[in-house]
């Protein structure tokens, strides 16, 4: 499980810079979005991965009988996500003003800010 | 979006997304639940209230900007973290207390501005994109 | 002692409240003001608790370490925390002349109180998600203020800072969740044992290399600046003000904290890294300013070279280097947005910030030429100021194991400073207007003028002050060093509070 996780991992990171490597603005993010949901998973399994188990008490904050999950890293990884989540809007914001500003999302040609000639 | 059945679906769907946002919220004391999914839920309620009648329409049903409703949240939750000074606890310790065989916490109040701020951080959100897209 | 340490986290963001409430009223700018005085007051209040005690921790809501949440505050951070507090002062009263009505209605007084509180909470948080989580908050914050109120130029900037930020801070998250999945716990104080006892050592320097670029990308060193001149000269003057003087400086002191803290053990290996990285900082950025012909860009390429003076003292890990470091860390805050600030005022007066289309400045507004030359002075290291000190202190902490090389790159650095800020000089301040126009103060209204200038005096006053009374300043560096090599009275108050020191988690190895 913890490796079928840990490959899974990779393969999201591996998509996430591949697209990443693009000029094009919403590929980026997209890869990006993607980068964040593969550290996600890493977390996740760093955490150690116990099937079926809820990081939850019982009734009366019973212990349960099997073995519980740990409570922390999904704790961390709900933070993880819902920022995530925040920022993501945020950018996604961002890239339709950028859009609406340039009239395109390639990447090499947003020079509004390093105008060409400064690179004297 | 002019659709018949999504403006007749949506007057349901809108007030039964807003109950059970609040049932999901109550219900985060002691379960699965609590102020941020609550939050998203009624948001998609009002949601989907503007993909039905338009953007106007939900601003005019909400009275407020969400902007207020954010705001309130993030005060709401302050307190709830402050509240505890009075009791001489650290920042953002748990209070339980009795009013009129009511039970009440602090917990419950931030978690009610943990709503709003949801609530109406996403609505903002949702009707600028939806501003812009026109 | 719980309330002295989160006060000046609560405080911004009760304003920040407060300013959102009232965005569409006149007085949303004075709250903004009141809440930054209100947090000097805790942030003094703060100082003053850890010079009577040393190190003063908490526990967020009394769970104890390291399962709560750990606020603690050592020499270094109650500096910083005030330090911040002055900085959001002196911004706030300036941006009064310069953020207009619609930015204020776009949450630009919001945005800026949760972003020095994401700061603070950054300086004061003994826990690495808990950092995690400040990062973010100031990152959001500081996007916000990038775009609000400004032209089709930060749109751009924002691009390319939001992203290159964004790759960071999951870099850092990965790195927090591999740690916790390595060693069991997040406490900053019960890492730095159980690191020290993992028994695959290799894992943790990778960590702490991924932590290293993570940190190293937000502090904008060699070979991760590139963000920073492409965003810094795109917005309001007050934000980028902001900017300069803080949050590269975040970055430089999560790599402090970790590298005096947490990764020690292997420092053949990662401060060599930072030694270089440092030499290479302070000699690409002041190479990039001086092709530079826009005042607020030379500025930025500056704050690149600078950090790698900060980042030198770290690398060294001397007790004098560190001194050194921290020193340099309060004075360069000081004056770098004391600089943008006085560049705001520059534009407003000539109407631009390229300098080949202004000029003049030197004759009509001579006060402002004696407010911009005292903190230009201290960047490039002239004495009496407080840069002379700062950059002395580092170039005899790099002679002391005879790194002549690295003594002659810093050095060469501040040769080139200079070179940098004649520049600036000649071209705003001494050649006449191109236009024939006459950049004089009297061009203000009489409460601009009170606004804009109130601040900049007060901070390069601050600067000389430094700079002719520094002993003061380097005793309290000197502790501040003292507390980051040898971390005892850290450790004791963060596992002293809330109860006796809990058992520490035992390290499962991978």
């Amino acid at each position: 499980m913890i490796t079928i996780s840990a490959i899974l991992a990779g393969l999201l990171v591996t998509c996430a810079v591949w697209l990443m490597l693009s000029a094009n603005l919403l590929r980026f993010i997209f890869g990006l979005l993607l980068l964040s949901n593969g550290v996600n998973l890493a977390i996740f399994a760093a955490g150690r991965l116990t099937p079926g188990a809820a990081p939850l008490l019982g009734a009366g904050g019973a212990l349960p009988e099997a073995a519980m999950a740990n409570a922390l890293p999904q704790a961390l990884l709900l933070t993880a996500i819902v920022i995530g989540f925040g920022l993501f809007a945020f950018v996604l914001a961002l890239t339709m003003k950028a859009y609406r500003v340039f009239g395109h999302l390639d990447a090499d040609r947003m020079r509004l800010a390093e105008p060409e000639k400064d690179k004297a | 979006m002019n659709s018949l059945i999504l403006s007749t679906g949506a007057r349901l769907l809108t007030a039964l997304f807003m109950v059970f946002s609040l049932y999901v919220l109550l219900r985060g004391h002691n379960a699965p639940g609590g102020g941020f999914i609550g939050g998203l839920i009624a948001a998609c309620g009002l949601t989907i209230h503007a993909f039905a009648g338009g953007v106007a329409e939900t601003r005019k049903a909400l009275k407020t900007d969400p902007r207020n409703i954010a705001a309130l949240g993030l005060v709401a939750a302050l307190i709830a973290g402050l509240l505890p000074a009075f009791a001489g606890t650290e920042p953002f310790s748990g209070l339980w207390g009795e009013i009129a065989g009511l039970k009440l916490s602090n917990i419950l109040l931030f978690d009610i501005g943990v709503y709003l701020a949801v609530f109406g951080g996403i609505l903002t959100l949702v009707f600028a994109l939806e501003d812009t897209l026109k | 002692m719980t309330w002295i340490l989160s006060l000046p986290i609560l405080l911004p963001f009760i304003t920040a409240a407060a300013t959102l409430m009232l965005r569409n009223r006149k007085g949303a700018g004075w709250i903004s003001v009141l809440g930054s005085a209100a947090s000097l007051l805790a942030a003094l209040a703060l100082l003053g608790a850890v010079l009577r005690e040393g190190v003063v921790a908490t526990q967020m809501s009394g769970w104890p370490a390291p399962y709560g949440i750990t606020l603690v505050s050592d020499y270094l951070s109650a500096a910083m925390v005030l330090i911040t507090a002055i900085i959001a002062l002196a911004v706030s009263v300036w941006a009064m002349a310069e953020v207009g009505q619609t930015s204020s209605r776009y949450g630009w007084h919001t945005l800026f109180q949760t972003l020095i509180g994401g700061v603070t909470g950054a300086f004061l948080t003994g826990d690495l998600f808990n950092l995690y989580v400040w990062f973010e908050v100031l990152l959001i914050s500081s996007f916000g203020l990038l775009v609000v109120g400004g032209r089709r130029q930060a749109i751009d900037g924002a691009v390319k800072y939001v992203t290159l930020n964004l790759i960071a801070t999951v870099l850092f998250l990965c790195a927090a969740g591999l740690l916790y999945g390595a060693t069991g716990t997040l406490n900053m104080a019960d890492l730095r044992q159980a690191v020290a006892a993992h028994p695959d050592q290799g894992l943790m320097t990778l960590i702490a290399m991924m932590l290293m670029i993570g940190f190293g990308m937000k502090a904008a060193v060699f070979p991760l600046f590139f963000w920073l001149p492409a965003s810094y000269h795109t917005p309001h003057y007050a934000v980028s003000a902001l900017f300069a003087g803080l949050l590269t400086k975040v970055g430089v002191y999560a790599l402090m904290r970790m590298f005096t803290l947490i990764f020690v053990n292997d420092q053949g290996f990662t401060h060599e890294i930072l030694l270089w990285v440092a030499c290479l900082t302070m000699l690409t950025g002041v190479l990039g300013a001086a092709a530079q012909s826009d005042f607020r860009k030379i500025l930025s390429f500056h704050i690149v070279s600078q950090i790698g003076y900060m980042v030198l003292g770290l690398a060294l890990m001397t007790p004098l280097a560190l001194m050194g470091a921290v020193f340099y860390l309060v004075h360069h805050i000081i004056v770098k947005a004391n600089l943008f600030l006085i560049a705001g005022i520059a534009q407003r007066l000539t109407g631009s910030s390229d300098l080949y289309r202004i000029g003049g400045l030197y004759r009509s507004a001579p006060l402002l030429a004696v407010l911009f030359l005292i903190p230009a002075f201290s960047l490039a290291g002239f004495p009496p100021l407080s840069g002379f000190w700062a950059k002395f202190v580092l170039v005899k902490a790099t002679l002391e194991p005879g790194m002549w090389l690295v003594a002659f790159i810093a050095l060469l650095t501040g040769l080139l400073t200079i070179f940098s800020m004649t520049k600036i000089w000649a071209e705003a301040f001494w050649k006449p207007h191109p236009a024939g126009r006459q950049p004089s103060l009297a061009l203000l209204s009489p409460r601009a003028r009170r606004l804009l200038l109130g601040p900049v005096i007060a901070l390069a006053a601050m600067t000389v002050l430094i700079g002719v009374w520094p002993a003061p300043f380097a005793d309290f560096a000197t502790t501040a060093a003292e507390q980051l090599l040898n971390p005892v009275a850290y450790l004791d108050a963060v596992f002293n509070v809330a109860g006796p020191a809990a058992p520490p988690v035992a390290p499962e190895a991978i």
